[in-house]
């Protein structure tokens, strides 16, 4: 479903160089986590997926469902089902929730060529979507994301991930801020949504997140490339021994 | 005859002059009121306002005006339907009012019959030297509604003021008085087609423990010169809202001129500016904080498309008898394209040591993350931006609360970004 070859790709302004000649490859069904100390490109490469300007490529090719996104803005990724879950979701004065989330459910389905939503039925799929995820409705009646906490934060990335959902999801670092409560709660939430047509990509700092949302592959990244590629017992190696080690074997 | 003057007046200025000339017999007045005219007309005669005035700094009349229109009877304005359904709609054509029916507990006058009894030239006064507004208004205002409501009254439905240009020349003036401990809500509609000149003056008395929401909505063809002036003196807990939403015009000046002079008193300033082609919008204030315990706010947000330039100048003076004021000013900008511009000019003059007063100013572009985030669920570019722009204005406008006002704000706010987004 991802395939990401030879990426290299810097930051805009400044010219410098975040990804280094970065491979990747996700299959449908497939849960990915990619891990690495602060500083490898991590961030970057969600942002990068998710077609953020402030980041040039320029060498190498990603790849969706076989079709090249690079020349795709934003909106137009977002709306062939590419989701990014932010580390820090903004908030956004003046915009209320509820109709962002109409706004967003509807423009992708414009752009897929489906009519849109009955208002019914809109407000039936987010009520769903809240109690599932342990949010309270009235919480969508506020701008978006204005006065929540951290956690109600992730929770409401979760949310919209759940409305739109997109066949690749990229969480980044949705595991920070949380308390254990919400951290089992989102990861049930990302649980739900494992299907064999729909990969995840698990951004991560730490192992903890990846007891609750079992990942198949894990992949080092470090300096803009994955150094190291493996199954989940890699992310409790990683744990165990931190990163030196696997730096310097590949070095 | 003073040569030099004649020699260096502005085809403008002339066109003024040249009118009153022709105009005066056909202009209503008592002697009282006809001396008033013809001191404003000296006024004119001196020169327009130029940027070495200083409260005309940033809009320099006596460049901009550049087209004076002639007076045109023939034109007639189109009437509109009220802003807010269900008002009771006082209307002036091109600067003619209509028959008035009553309201109760409202006394209602045209005011072409109180300037020729002589009964208004008490209130017929200009605000300083610099008052070219109050001076083009007082030389040329013929027409105009006089609305006295009772102390008490509540009035259950807003009246609406039009002023409905079609070209030419209008000169009005609306004069409100709010008895002590009524309510009411008026809609200042300052709307039309054509070239036309304006010039509107606009005079509140809000009594004590009184409450106004007034809301002056211009949205004039983009060819106008709209000059406009609302004064207001608020007594004892007297409350006013002054919501001011400027969508048109060519060379728009509106000027907020209020005293607070009960104790308690508060006044709320919300301004919307949408700005767009080559238009030049000022929008200027001027507060004052006479007696202790008094409080206002003002937020003022503007958007600039195209090549527009835009004004905001707040000047709050606080007297030095005026103890415990509360004074807050802020002024957002959202500059959307390269050629725009907007100045903004706070003024605070303080003379009291027992006050809480702050203004804060910004001019920005679109949040770049805002953006991002809202097209990364899939919304478009064009709609992303509609939708922050929309909202860093809808702040100011749902600050009303009431729906019946918030709706056709809000369907203004939609119209002009259809035309001009």
């Amino acid at each position: 479903m991802l395939e990401i070859k030879n990426l290299h790709a810097r930051i805009a302004d400044s010219g410098i160089e975040i990804i280094r000649g970065l491979n990747l490859t996700v299959k449908a069904g497939e849960v990915a986590a990619i891990m690495g100390p602060n500083g490898s490109g991590k961030s970057t490469l969600s942002y990068i997926l998710a077609g953020r300007d402030d980041y040039e490529v320029t060498e190498g090719e990603i790849l969706y469902n076989g079709e090249s996104i690079l020349e795709m803005d934003p909106a137009e990724r977002a709306a062939k089902g590419i989701f990014l879950a932010f580390q820090y979701p903004m908030e956004i004065p003046g915009v209320a929730t509820m109709e962002f989330l109409k706004v967003a459910m509807n423009s992708q389905r414009k752009a897929r060529g489906e009519e849109p939503l009955k208002i019914p039925d809109f407000l039936k799929r987010v009520k769903e979507a809240a109690a599932s995820l342990d949010m309270d409705i009235n919480m969508l009646k506020r701008p978006v994301n204005v006065g929540f906490s951290g956690g109600e934060k992730k929770r409401a990335e979760i949310l919209q991930m759940k409305l739109l959902e997109p066949q690749l999801c990229v969480l980044d670092e949705t595991d920070s801020g949380l308390d254990i409560d919400a951290l089992k709660i989102v990861s049930d939430g990302v649980n739900a949504l494992r299907s064999p047509d729909r990969a995840v990509v698990v951004i991560t700092h730490y192992q903890r997140l990846l007891d609750h949302i079992v990942p198949d592959t894990v992949h080092v990244l470090y300096k803009g490339q994955v150094i190291k590629s493996g199954d989940k017992s890699l992310a409790l190696e990683l744990e165990e021994n931190g990163y030196a080690g696997i730096i310097e074997e590949a070095a | 005859m003073n040569m030099r003057a004649e020699i260096q007046r502005t085809p403008a200025e002339a066109a003024l002059v040249d009118a009153f000339g022709e105009r005066l017999s056909l202009l209503p007045g008592d002697g009282a009121i006809m001396v008033k005219r013809d001191d404003a007309i000296e006024q004119v005669k001196a020169g327009l306002p130029t940027r070495r005035v200083e409260s005309w700094h940033y809009t320099d009349l006596r460049r901009l005006l550049a087209n004076v229109p002639a007076f045109d009877a023939s034109v007639k304005a189109k009437s509109v339907a009220p802003l807010i359904e269900g008002s009771t709609v006082l209307s002036l054509a091109n600067g003619v009012s209509q028959a008035v029916s009553s309201i109760e507990g409202v006394t209602l006058q045209r005011l072409a019959d109180k300037l020729t009894d002589g009964s208004y030239a008490a209130a017929l006064v200009t605000y300083g030297t610099d008052d070219a507004i109050g001076a083009i208004n007082t030389a040329f205002v013929a027409d105009g509604y006089f609305v006295d409501i009772e102390a008490g009254v509540q009035l259950d439905k807003p009246v609406e003021l039009q002023n409905l240009q079609a070209g030419g020349q209008s000169h009005v003036r609306l004069p409100v008085r709010v008895g002590a401990g009524a309510k009411a809500t008026i809609v200042e509609r300052q709307t039309g087609e054509g070239a036309g000149l304006v010039s509107s003056v606009s005079q509140l008395l809000v009594g004590d423990d009184a409450e106004v929401l007034w809301l002056i909505v211009q949205d004039q063809p983009e060819t106008a010169t709209h000059l406009a002036q609302f004064k207001a003196e608020l007594g004892k807990n007297a409350k006013l809202t002054l919501f001011v939403m400027n969508a048109g015009g060519k060379l728009v000046r509106q000027e907020v001129i209020v005293k607070a002079s009960g104790e308690g008193a508060d006044f709320k300033l919300r301004g919307v500016n949408l700005l767009a082609g080559d238009s030049h919008v000022d929008v200027t204030m001027v507060l004052d904080h006479a007696v202790p315990h008094t409080s206002s706010t003002e937020v003022v947000r503007n958007v600039v498309t195209g090549r527009a330039k835009g004004v905001f100048q707040g000047r709050i003076n606080v007297h030095q008898i005026a103890q415990k004021t509360d004074a807050r000013m802020a002024c957002n900008t959202l500059l959307l394209s390269d050629d725009g511009e907007f100045s903004t000019k706070p003024e605070l003059e303080i003379f009291a040591d027992d006050v809480a007063c702050g203004h804060g100013a910004t001019v920005t572009e679109i949040d770049h993350n805002h953006l991002f985030y809202l097209m990364a669920r899939g919304i478009d570019e064009k709609s992303a931006r509609g939708l922050l722009i929309r909202a860093f204005l809808a702040e100011v406008i749902e600050e009303l609360e009431d729906e019946s006002v918030v709706d056709p704000l809000e369907e203004l706010l939609s119209n002009w970004f259809a035309t001009h987004g």
